[in-house]
């Protein structure tokens, strides 16, 4: 079988009936066997995905498959399918099974994607090593000593390793973008809003949003024209109507681009991460790009502001996993005191807690002013001056992450310098703006590297089209 | 100690929550529904299942808006929900979506008429949007608490007034022009027993003259009117006991225990409760627009206070009449369309307070199941007004076999039964000379001066005619022709 990493390619052999949806599915099935070790499936819907790809197989037969049609995703286990289980990889929510099926998922079904199972990842999306999950790590597919990223590692490492096609994320402050570059392959969030976060298991609402994993921007975007739109169940879904990104994917030619200059000097940040930055602005400047450097002057607020509201909103929304209506309850659950303190005690993370606890401290009596309103107004100022650079510039260019992934265990006593993994993705969720993760080849150590661009809200295609002329024209060439 | 209180005077704040009669909840489309069978609505969003975002039901808005409008309210534009987090088995989110620093309403007021004082306003400090919780039965089962989650998502209003009023009776007042508005407004079926109106009341008390509060005490579990009035009066008496004794009155939540009549302090803990209130991300804020507001003022129902008003002023009725006119909205309904039809409105109020609720009681009906439409009881006026009947015959005859053949008019009915007076003065005046022709020598003891013997040549036409003649006519012609004879 050969190696799909284009939709376009597939479903070209597809149509010329070279291979089917049958065969895809017993690929990807044997190749999550050979790399279960990785642990990035929590599970593997094996009977459903083959008896769903002969369905598919007769629709394409009878030429009405859906624009997906043949396409094999997996799911981040915080994402709702109707009738399976839902983990969060997180112990709490026990034997829980979804009512209801994402609006994103319904929207992939629709249009003949094959659902192949659910994807590990940091418990309630807090992790950025996947190492935070209830159901171990997920190792990284180029080098199993080190971590995939995270939150959504299972889902990075099931495209990266080719376990499926693609697969869906959720990035809160850079789970899809940071995964994505340590493995390669391509990770976009959405300008928040732009993708319903019905069926989404809430981590911090105001910044979480769905994305795709593919190995292509044009997957990506074809993901997300589907994917995107307004939804009756999620007030906070744009009413703006969907652009057809597949069709905004062509370079217009040169245009403007920014970078945060500052953000190049920040002390953790890799050497070799820098220089491969400044030579692709280089090259884009030879191509006629302009390119300006801007200083982003809340850099050093960016993960402090989010961590102050993200964990604030996740202290609200993870109090529902309280042992009385679903999911785990603790044995010593005698009273009502005892079923909220030992159920949440034994079935949350260490991670989880840290961060309720966070969260519940900033909102407490006599620290909201200091900290959630602070946050508030910080949030305020590092949106109004992205969306004023991106006023200028098409685009905004920065590292996705300060260096390659590192080794497992390697943060894991250190939560600050965890957090600070963060510093370069955090800015596009304060700020609602879409963002990608591009791969732009390996570094020093054979481990992927990605840049991210940044764009203004909904002007998600033409960042797609960017991302395909840097892999195509500018990374190819390096 | 009787002597004491007359010292003090109690201050008191009321929170009602208005449980609005919506179709489906506040934040999914689950059906509000007051007696389905326990956790029978509640769809994955009731629940808080991981995943579910609410849905907002601008219903709920429009409600409020009825009510912020009724009240004079200043209406918000722009409308931010907030989340109030504590956990309860009966809060499946862990939270309630609320409204905190937004209401929709501020201001505004209530007039209220106290048992014997004179009428006054009573300030709306805000009134906001939010959501019910489920309910927890801990009397149903010896081990366990159970949860019903049907009320969970209800939408409620929470009406909160300044600590303008004074007295038990006060209260008692409040709540009864609450209850009365919410029911005109048809926002709220204003239940306390079945709890779809609930109060909680803050308490506390001064010597008289004094212009600083006392320390105030919210008093909840209270379930009628009457527990409420009851519950201010004990806490009352217990706050001024205290300070007398030289104690101190805590501030705290105590409960009301109907049976016993008296307040018993709940956990303290209420106090301390932190809710960490923040901004609801998963819902847009609610933008007002003036169309809106002025879409639901023109939409309004006649309110209470605006009827009794013009009963009083512009129709002459007593306060007294108006108050029972207005005091339930199918009622006065019923007076407006008789009105529409009859400008006697004193006959109208005294026909719809007399003979119809009568006939209404006795059958323990409302007037919504009045079998008799407004036209024909302004028929039956009217036929009274011109003479055609009697008082009498009108409630005695005509009415109960209206109320029989409604589909009849009134006039038919009595001529059908021969019930229409004779008031045509050729007649009466025969039957009226055949009665003195009968008796000469009472005539003679009459111009004797025994003027009495009017009642006798009455029973005698009124006998000859049948009881048809009408007697105030007959009775000023037996005199005028007495005189003459």
């Amino acid at each position: 079988m050969k190696a799909y990493t284009s939709f376009a390619h597939l479903q070209r052999d597809l149509a010329e009936g070279s291979v089917n949806c049958i065969q895809l599915v017993e690929h990807y099935l044997d190749r999550i066997e050979a790399h279960a070790s990785l642990n990035a499936f929590l599970e593997v819907y094996a009977v459903e995905a083959r008896q769903r790809a002969q369905e598919v197989d007769a629709k394409i037969k009878a030429g009405n498959g859906g624009r997906l049609a043949g396409m094999v995703i997996g799911l981040k286990d915080n994402i709702c399918y109707q009738g399976h289980r839902l983990t969060a990889a997180s112990k709490i929510l026990g034997e829980f099974e979804s009512l209801f099926s994402a609006t994103a998922v319904e929207r992939l079904l629709a249009e003949d994607a094959i659902i192949i199972g659910r994807l590990n990842c940091d418990e309630f999306a807090m992790g950025s090593s996947n190492e935070n999950s209830a159901f171990g790590p997920v190792l990284n597919a180029q080098d199993t000593g080190k971590v995939p990223g995270g939150s959504s590692g299972g889902s990075a490492v099931a495209v990266q390793a080719q376990l499926c096609f693609a697969s869906l994320g959720s990035d809160t402050g850079g789970s899809i973008r940071q995964p994505a570059s340590f493995c390669g392959v391509v990770g976009l969030k959405p300008t928040y809003g732009r993708v319903s976060r019905h069926g989404l298991i809430a981590y911090a609402s105001s910044f979480d949003q769905i994305g795709p994993f593919t190995h292509q921007p044009e997957d990506a975007a074809l993901l997300l024209e589907i994917m995107a739109g307004a939804d009756a169940y999620d007030s906070t879904a744009a009413l703006q109507p969907v652009a057809p990104y597949t069709a905004q994917l062509k370079e217009q030619g040169p245009k403007k681009v920014a970078y945060l200059k500052n953000a190049l000097e920040q002390p953790g940040l890799d050497q070799e991460v820098k220089e491969r930055t400044l030579q692709t602005l280089d090259r884009l400047k030879a191509e006629g790009y302009e390119v300006t450097g801007v200083d982003f002057p809340y850099i050093d607020y960016v993960v402090p502001t989010y961590f102050v509201l993200s964990t604030a909103e996740a202290s609200s929304n993870l109090s529902r996993y309280d042992g009385v209506h679903y999911g785990f309850r603790s044995e010593d659950a005698s009273d009502i005191p005892s079923t909220y303190i030992n159920t949440r005690t034994e079935g949350f993370g260490k991670e989880v807690k840290r961060r309720i606890m966070l969260g519940t401290f900033v909102l407490s009596a006599g620290y909201y002013d200091a900290y959630y309103s602070k946050a508030q107004k910080v949030r305020r100022l590092i949106r109004d001056f992205t969306l004023e650079v991106l006023q200028d510039h098409d685009f905004m260019v920065l590292p996705t992450t300060p260096h390659s992934a590192f080794e497992l265990n390697a943060n894991a006593q250190d939560p600050i310098a965890m957090y600070l993994e963060d510093i370069f993705t955090v800015q596009a969720n304060l700020a609602g703006v879409p963002a990608v993760s591009v791969p732009m080849g390996n570094d020093r150590h054979d481990m992927p590297l990605g840049l991210q661009v940044l764009a203004r809200p909904f002007e998600e295609g033409p960042m797609l089209g960017f991302s395909s002329y840097l892999m195509n024209n500018i990374f190819s060439q390096s | 100690m009787e002597n004491a209180l007359d010292k003090y005077e109690c201050v008191v704040g009321l929170e009602v929550h208005a449980q609005l009669q919506t179709s489906s909840k506040a934040y999914s489309s689950d059906p509000n529904e007051y007696d389905a069978a326990p956790n029978h609505n509640v769809s994955a969003i009731t629940l808080g299942h991981p995943g579910t975002l609410p849905r907002f039901n601008s219903r709920t808005m429009e409600y409020a808006l009825r009510l912020g409008i009724a009240c004079k309210s200043d209406i918000r534009e722009w409308n931010e929900f907030a989340r109030k987090n504590y956990f309860y088995p009966d809060l499946p989110k862990g939270y309630q979506i609320t409204q905190d620093t937004t209401p929709i309403c501020t201001g505004g007021h209530i007039a209220i008429k106290p048992k014997g004082g004179a009428e006054k306003n009573i300030r709306l400090q805000r009134i906001h949007m939010e959501e019910d919780s489920g309910k927890s039965i801990h009397d149903q089962d010896p081990f366990n608490s159970l949860v019903d989650l049907n009320r969970a998502g209800v939408p409620l209003l929470e009406i909160v007034t300044e600590p303008d009023l004074r007295s038990a009776d006060d209260a008692y007042a409040y709540l009864t022009e609450v209850r009365k508005l919410v029911r005109y407004l048809d926002v709220c079926d204003g239940n306390m027993e079945e709890g779809s109106m609930r109060c909680d009341a803050n308490v506390s008390v001064r010597l008289k003259g004094s212009e600083t509060f006392g320390r105030r005490v919210e008093v909840k579990n209270m379930n009628s009117m009457r527990n409420v009035r009851d519950a201010i009066e004990y806490e009352m008496k217990r706050q001024v006991e205290l300070i007398e004794n030289g104690e101190t009155v805590v501030q705290e939540t105590r409960g009301f225990d109907a049976s016993r009549g008296i307040t018993l302090s709940q956990r303290t803990k209420e106090a301390a409760n932190d809710y960490r209130y923040f901004p609801e991300p998963d819902l847009q804020p609610i933008r007002i627009k003036q169309e809106m507001i002025e879409e639901v003022r023109k939409n309004l129902p006649p309110l209470p206070s605006e009827l009794f008003d013009r009963y009083t002023k512009e129709m002459g009725l007593s306060e007294y009449d108006a108050g029972i006119l207005t005091d339930s909205k199918p009622i006065a309904l019923y007076f407006e369309a008789l009105t529409q039809h009859t400008k006697n409105f004193k006959a109208a109020a005294n026909w719809l307070m007399g003979e119809v609720k009568g006939y209404l009681n006795d059958r323990a009906m409302g007037i919504e199941d009045f079998p008799v439409a407004p036209q024909a009881i302004a028929e039956i006026i009217e036929l009274i007004d011109t003479g055609k009947v009697s008082n009498a015959i009108a409630a005695q005859k005509i009415f109960p076999a209206l109320t029989e053949a409604p589909d009849q008019s009134p006039k038919a009915i009595a001529e059908s039964n021969n019930w229409i007076q004779e008031s045509d003065d050729g007649t009466l005046k025969e039957y009226v000379q055949a009665a003195l022709d009968k008796y000469p020598e009472k005539v003679a003891e009459y111009k004797g001066g025994k003027k009495s013997l009017v009642g006798m040549f009455m029973g005698e036409v009124m006998k000859m005619s049948r009881g048809k003649a009408d007697p105030k006519k007959a009775n000023q012609m037996v005199r005028e022709m007495l005189e003459n004879a």
